[in-house]
């Protein structure tokens, strides 16, 4: 059994982002799956940070994760609340279907 | 304790604003929404006063405040004044809009109040941290300005698509960040570049810049991250349109270049092919995509892509010429883009706005003055001579030849010529097609003043010696605080 390295830490987030991305763009269906996508791809940014953190022995990165934590929060906040305004207006959530304007 | 405030006298206009800001927001919870002109009018004032405040404690040599995270110097106060008098025109526009549909809410100045603060500190941005704080503050209160009309299905999936791509690219930008402080070894522009000088092109900092690039990118709508600008700029309610495509811009923008200037100058042969390919590409989606736009907010959305392309040859040449050029092109770009859309809420007939480029028909005919300022805005988009537009790009082209880049010159010119036909077609149709029904007279004297205001700023005022030269000088100081 190998040591569990900074690379292994870097290899989950590069996953988890991906699969984050792969959400947004994947999905056809529902946004509120988007919005999930958009708090993973952070979470996997904070993995970065915390690990990065650890292995440098510098505490500059714990305090971008906590800051990123928030706007996460705040984030996820104001979609919600355009994806009320905007379910209201329509009845519906579908991604495929947000297609008012035409190019 | 001493350098805490020290810290905050240079902060000066950014507290204004946040402090305004929530103050406006508690005045507005308790008289509600009788008292959004009122607000409207104290949101202005507090620009003004930011304004007034960035012009007068600007530190001769630069200052760098809360550890190095934020900067005050030449380049931060020139993006700052732009930014300020811009968000100051966009409550000023939104009067007789926001009466015409019923939306005259107290939070529309408050957010504009809002999303200024967050541009400000991205223009003092001198942190990855401040970096990403000064986006996301900005970004939020945009995203739901977007959404403003929200019994619109068109506002609200506007704000929707925005909102989506948006929160991406802060995901890209953010995996950027995490990338380069993990190499870097700190989140500090100054830390980063002396690491980078050091190191060289370390595989880790290029893929993080790639993503940071990427997400930047985004922010000021550069192809091939334009996607969202069209149909939020359609859908969108029209003074947040003329917002959006002015102070995010210009900040945007100025965060773009203090990002990769100041801590990514040793390695700009990595990232400058980069920015010329992303210039190139805005250009060209710019000029293609608008000739066969029939909505006049779509055709401002991919002429505002174009626009993006020409201020980013400057950054790709990375000399302080450079960075002067852009930020005159910016400057320009702001004023036209400003009367441009005044002249869009003008565009009123009984029940409401139109946006079609067909109902400008015989403009010249139906209103002399109107068309007259439209045309001379037009003109300088297109960057025809003798046009303030025309010396923005003239900068920007001789700033990369002296940069040895001759062939991004050339292709911009070339671009630009092209582009000409849509802008011109547009004149056209004004001066030579059979009338279209008169707009509305004499119903919103603020839109009239401010287009008139930018299209005299335009031509003559800008194209004339002492004028066009203070603003030379004032960029030039502004790209030095950089170098």
């Amino acid at each position: 059994m190998g040591d569990i390295g900074l690379g292994h830490y870097l290899a989950v987030a590069a996953i988890l982002f991906a699969i984050g991305m792969a959400g947004i763009f994947l999905n056809r269906k529902n946004v509120i799956v988007i919005l999930m996508s958009i708090e993973l791809m952070l979470l996997a940014v904070n993995i970065n940070l915390v690990a990065f953190s650890q292995f440098l022995g510098d505490l500059t990165g714990q305090v971008f994760a906590f800051m990123v934590l928030t706007v996460a929060a705040a984030e996820s906040a104001v979609g919600l609340a355009i994806l009320v305004a905007y379910f209201r207006n329509r009845g519906d959530i579908s991604v495929a279907d947000a297609n008012l304007m035409k190019h | 304790m001493t350098d805490i405030m020290n810290g905050f006298s240079y902060a000066i206009p950014e507290v204004m604003l946040a402090v305004g800001a929530m103050a406006l927001l508690i005045a507005g919870v308790f008289f509600g929404d009788k008292s959004a002109k009122p607000i409207s009018l104290a949101a202005v004032l507090l620009l003004a006063a930011a304004l007034l405040a960035a012009l007068f404690i600007e530190p001769k040599q630069g200052a760098s405040l809360f550890g190095g995270a934020f900067r005050a110097d030449a380049f931060a106060t020139f993006a700052k004044i732009i930014i300020y008098a811009a968000g100051a025109f966009a409550i000023l526009m939104s009067d007789r809009y926001l009466a015409g549909e019923k939306l005259g809410r107290f939070e529309y100045p408050v957010l504009i109040v809002l999303a200024t603060f967050g541009m400000s500190l991205m223009a003092s941005a001198n942190d990855l941290i401040s970096l990403y704080m000064g986006i996301e503050t900005h970004s939020l209160a945009l995203y739901i300005l977007a959404a403003f009309n929200r019994d619109s299905r068109r506002s609200t999936e506007a704000g929707l698509k925005y909102f989506v791509l948006g929160a991406l690219s802060s995901g890209m930008l953010l995996y950027g960040a995490s990338l380069i402080y993990g190499f870097a070894g700190s989140t500090s522009f100054q830390e980063i570049a002396r690491v980078a000088s050091a190191s060289g092109a370390d595989a880790g900092l290029i893929v993080g810049l790639v993503f940071l690039i990427s997400g930047l990118a985004f922010k000021v709508s550069a192809a091939p991250f334009h996607m969202w600008a069209p149909d939020v700029y359609e859908g969108a309610p029209t003074p947040v349109t003329a917002f959006f495509a002015s102070a995010p811009k210009i900040a945007g923008m100025a965060l773009f270049v203090r990002a990769l200037v100041a801590p990514f100058p040793d390695i700009i042969d990595q990232w400058r092919p980069v920015i010329a390919a992303i210039a190139i590409a805005s250009m060209l989606i710019g000029a293609f995509s608008a000739i066969a736009q029939t909505n006049i907010k779509r055709l401002m959305a991919y002429s505002s892509i174009g626009h993006m392309g020409y201020a980013l040859i400057g950054l790709a040449a990375g000399t302080k010429e450079g960075v002067s050029a852009v930020l005159i092109y910016m400057a320009i770009y702001v004023v036209m883009t400003i009367g441009t859309f005044a002249c869009i809420l003008l565009m009123r007939r009984r029940g409401g706005l139109t946006e079609n480029i067909s109902d400008l028909a015989g403009l010249s005919r139906t209103n002399g003055p109107m068309g007259l300022v439209v045309t001379i805005l037009f003109f300088s988009l297109a960057g025809v001579p003798v046009t303030a537009g025309f010396f923005g790009k003239w900068f920007v082209f001789v700033a990369a030849v002296n940069a040895h880049m001759v062939w991004l010159a050339v292709v911009g010119a070339v671009i630009s010529v092209i582009s000409a036909y849509y802008y011109l077609r547009v004149v056209w149709i004004m001066w030579f097609n059979d009338p279209a029904p008169a707009f509305e007279r004499g119903t919103a004297p603020a839109l009239g003043f401010t287009a008139a205001l930018c299209a005299v700023l335009i031509f003559p005022i800008l194209v004339m010696p002492p004028f066009i030269g203070a603003l030379i000088v004032a960029a030039q100081n502004a790209a030095a605080a950089l170098f």
